[in-house]
């Protein structure tokens, strides 16, 4: 049904990112699973936007090598989705999907529109596709930037703490819809929310210390995403997963 | 009674500048009352509307070629990193010359006639376009650009779709004031030596000790930049809806 390449695992290596005087990681390697949802948790301040945006190619001042597992650059196989949905004001919801293909200077026709529409469609927004983001609550904005990364068809996600600027409701519905969408794509996603971790994840990693080395010890259910926050074993995991974050905390000051 | 507050401002005004001249005794040829201007206004309209044409038209063209200049001085120096040291001093230097001491120098270039007036207000607003458009350019949401880069768009696509559509509010300030400022290039150019203008009509006036005429000249220009500034401020409040709308 997708049409974006096959999912590639990603591979960083040597990342080093020194950030007013302080060297907030050096030497990092990570190894983010093919098609596979990673978390990436840790303090504010750690580094995790950084390690993100090095991933994205937008990390001007730091080092380190970002491949697939057979060692081919990632170029124009990955989409970014920020904590910001970065809708242009001046844009319809359908021409903010859009708006990719009309930075490359794509052909925008009959085809293109349908698909932006069946997107918006998708993520619940079928009816409001002529709105402009002023019109929209912040819910709504956030879906439509769901579905400008669904319209960049990247086999590869990264997304910096999606749904953190949400109220608790929503943020529960778009992880559920998240999880739905992005199946079968390599995504990385940074948190400071444990629960959503867990309900989005097939793993989890931690980042901590200065510089910071990242930690897997505690991962989630062996089953699919999105997990229902209710489950018993997802809130043991949360409090074992929150012990484990004050201990980074303690780490990183 | 918001639409009525202008008229009651006005009255009011009006009212107070008629009570000046009756309390005060002062000579006609120094203050002339809003009566005997009014009179000069009835009399004179077809003339006076005459003179304001030319001045609107040098304002509204000064305004044109001004805008048209700021636009694309501002583009270059915004995406061109070299054209920023060659033309942020000519900006600079644009706007550190007064423009009422070029004035004698455009008229004994351009002549008498309109040119001269219309170089005037497009020089008097090409620093506020051109310095309002570059720091809209300038200050584009990090995070658009960062799309854009991971969306794979091209450096003028980029510029044309998303810098320049965000820019466009900052433009909107710049030509708002630039609407303001236009009507003192155009009547200052006038002054140093014209045929025809609500300036020059003024002048006339002032030789001859019509004061009242030149008030009535000054009524007439005060009601046309009033009128263009709020036609441009409406326009651009329909054409980019997206500025930021301002809170009293």
């Amino acid at each position: 049904m997708e049409h974006y390449g096959k999912a590639p695992a990603v591979r960083i290596q040597g990342a080093r990112l020194a950030y007013g005087g302080h060297l907030l990681f050096d030497k990092l390697n990570l190894e983010i699973p093919a098609a596979r949802t990673t978390c990436l948790l840790g303090p504010s301040g750690v580094g995790k936007t950084s390690l993100l945006r090095l991933v994205a190619g937008l990390a001007a001042d730091s080092e380190g090598t970002v491949a697939d597992a057979a060692g081919r650059p990632l170029d124009g196989r990955i989409a970014y989705m920020a904590q910001q949905d970065l809708l242009l004001p001046w844009l319809s919801a359908l021409d903010n999907v859009l708006i990719g293909s009309r930075l490359r200077g794509e052909t925008v026709g009959e085809a293109e529109r349908r698909r932006a529409h069946d997107l918006l469609v998708r993520v619940g927004l079928g009816g409001r596709t002529d709105a402009r983001p002023a019109a929209l609550s912040g819910g709504m904005r956030q879906r439509v930037a769901l579905a400008r990364t669904l319209m960049e068809d990247r086999p590869v996600v990264l997304m910096d703490e999606p749904f953190s600027g949400l109220d608790a409701i929503t943020r529960y519905e778009l992880q559920a819809l998240a999880a739905e969408v992005l199946t079968g794509r390599t995504v990385l996603v940074v948190t400071h929310d444990p629960l959503e971790a867990l309900r989005l994840g097939h793993r989890l990693l931690v980042l901590a210390g200065r510089p910071a080395v990242l930690d897997d010890s505690v991962q989630p259910p062996d089953d699919a995403p999105p997990r229902d926050a209710a489950r018993q074993d997802v809130l043991a995991l949360q409090a074992r997963l929150l012990d484990r974050l004050s201990l980074a905390l303690e780490a990183t000051r | 009674m918001s639409a009525l507050r202008p008229l009651v401002i006005l009255a009011g005004l009006l009212a107070l500048w008629q009570a000046v001249v009756w309390s005060s005794g002062v000579a006609p040829y120094i203050l002339p009352g809003p009566a005997s201007v009014a009179e000069v206004l009835a009399q004179r309209w077809t003339s006076l509307l005459r003179h304001a044409g030319v001045t609107v038209a040098e304002v509204v063209l000064g305004l044109g070629f001004g805008t048209i200049l700021g636009v694309a001085s501002a583009t270059l120096i915004a995406s061109f990193r070299p054209m920023r040291r060659w033309l942020l001093p000519v900006l600079v230097v644009s706007q550190a010359i007064p423009v009422f001491a070029l004035a004698p120098i455009l008229t004994l270039w351009l002549g008498y006639g309109i040119a001269s007036k219309v170089a005037m207000a497009t020089l008097i607003i090409y620093f506020p376009v051109t310095s309002a458009f570059f720091d809209g350019l300038r200050r584009t949401e990090p995070g658009w650009i960062d799309l854009a880069r991971t969306m794979n768009g091209g450096r003028l696509r980029t510029l044309l779709r998303l810098r320049v559509p965000a820019a466009l509010p900052a433009l909107a300030s710049g030509l708002r004031v630039a609407t303001a400022v236009a009507p003192i290039g155009a009547v200052v150019g006038e002054w140093v030596g014209a045929s025809a203008g609500l300036g020059y009509l003024m002048l006339h006036a002032n030789a001859r000790m019509q004061v009242d005429v030149m008030f009535a000249a000054l009524f007439v220009l005060g009601l046309f930049a009033v009128g263009l500034y709020f036609a441009v401020d409406r326009t651009l409040r329909w054409a980019i809806p997206w500025q930021p709308e301002e809170h009293a």
